[in-house]
């Protein structure tokens, strides 16, 4: 991997607010269409309390290298676009302080486990196919909007169940941490498995036997050794690694 | 056969094999270590009837538990149709042979024929 020189914001003209602190931004550069090796391209940027890596990354893009690929949208962690390698662990570029990494250089590089399209942004296709496989919908013949049916109702233990693996917002962290993953090409993953829990815990579907089939595959659930580093890197509190041993419960018949 | 079914099989005879390979370290307990290992009283082992059910019922967990194992570290390494298997029929005459072999191990040493 070669480092190009470092460039700095005090050799271009533009108007950024005067710091006292300033990291060393090592950006991922590699476009797998034209080139073979991976190189880092060094950045100095200074930075505020609250500066986040997504916005050192865009301080980048318009003042140094408007081609650094990138991709991000909400910059609230709701959308899970920006998930990326920071200093070596998967986490959300918007979510991420710099005051916070404890480092004048701060390394980005695109996501383990998934293929690059360009710089930092990365396939998210085997994750959306593993996915739509587990069918994250419920499943019922019951339908609440036609006439003279009642509500789903359920209580608030019902809905504690699946409630935390409903937050998942499919930024793939917990597939490229995991070690599975990297080595299994055709393993499901923790966010579909996770997933399947939590339409397989909701007592309004009526699917789990087929989610439960497609998961009971010789790539499928088994196949996860219990790391625990997909729960330990998702920045939304779910617990994947949790879900997979319930699902294995339903499985083994602890569980009904 | 489902992955689950495979997979009960498999923490099943883990169990069965920690149980009684635990019976078969107590059996060796009773005497002296080097002792244990002399011809005649290897024999012997083989000779009492349930010791030798014992092994033969612990020969046949170990493999059925140490072949799949090795199956699921293959399937992880590599992926593909035929790999697959040739790595899940592979692994299962392989068990079948140790199975084999280590029974006529325990049949001609249990008959007297050594």
């Amino acid at each position: 991997m070669a480092a190009i020189a470092p460039q700095t914001l005090e050799e271009k003209p533009v108007a950024v607010e005067s710091q006292s602190k300033s990291i060393t931004l090592r950006i991922s550069k590699f476009n797998p269409k034209t080139e073979s090796n991976r190189n880092f391209v060094d950045f100095t940027i200074p930075y505020k309390k609250w500066t986040t890596v997504l916005d050192a990354i865009l301080v980048v893009k318009e003042n140094f290298d408007h081609s650094v690929g990138v991709r991000y949208s909400c910059r609230q962690s709701s959308c899970g676009s920006c998930g990326m390698k920071i200093n070596g662990k998967p986490a959300l570029a918007c979510y991420t302080k710099i005051s916070e990494l404890n480092s004048n250089t701060i390394t980005v590089e695109p996501m383990d486990n998934f293929p690059i399209i360009r710089d930092l942004v990365v396939s998210f296709e085997r994750m959306f196919s593993a996915h739509k496989k587990l069918k994250p919908y419920i499943i019922s013949e019951d339908s609440e909007i036609t006439k003279d049916t009642k509500e789903f109702l359920q209580t608030p233990e019902d809905v504690e169940k699946y409630l935390q693996f409903s937050n998942c917002i499919k930024c793939g962290l917990c597939n490229s941490a995991c070690p599975t993953m990297a080595t299994d090409s055709s393993f499901i993953g923790p966010q579909a498995l996770a997933q399947a829990y939590r339409y397989v815990a909701d007592n309004r579907d009526k699917g789990k036997n087929d989610r439960l089939k497609i998961i009971d595959d010789s790539h499928g659930i088994w196949r996860c050794h219990f790391a625990g580093s997909c729960s330990k890197v998702c920045p939304k509190g779910v617990d994947p690694a949790m879900a997979i041993q319930l699902l294995r419960g339903y499985l083994l018949g602890f569980r009904k | 056969m489902r992955e689950s079914v495979v997979m009960k099989i498999h923490y099943g005879t883990a169990l069965g094999a920690v149980a009684l390979v635990a019976i078969h370290i107590l059996f060796r307990m009773t005497q002296n270590f080097a002792d244990s290992l002399e011809f005649e009283s290897v024999i012997a082992n083989y000779e009492f009837l349930p010791y030798a059910l014992l092994l033969e019922v612990i020969l046949v967990l170990i493999s059925i538990h140490g072949f799949n194992g090795l199956r699921v570290i293959l399937l992880e390494l590599r992926q593909g149709r035929t790999y697959e298997k040739a790595v899940t029929y592979g692994c299962i005459a392989a068990m079948a042979a140790v199975i084999i072999y280590g029974s006529r191990t325990i049949l001609i040493a249990g008959m007297g024929i050594v």
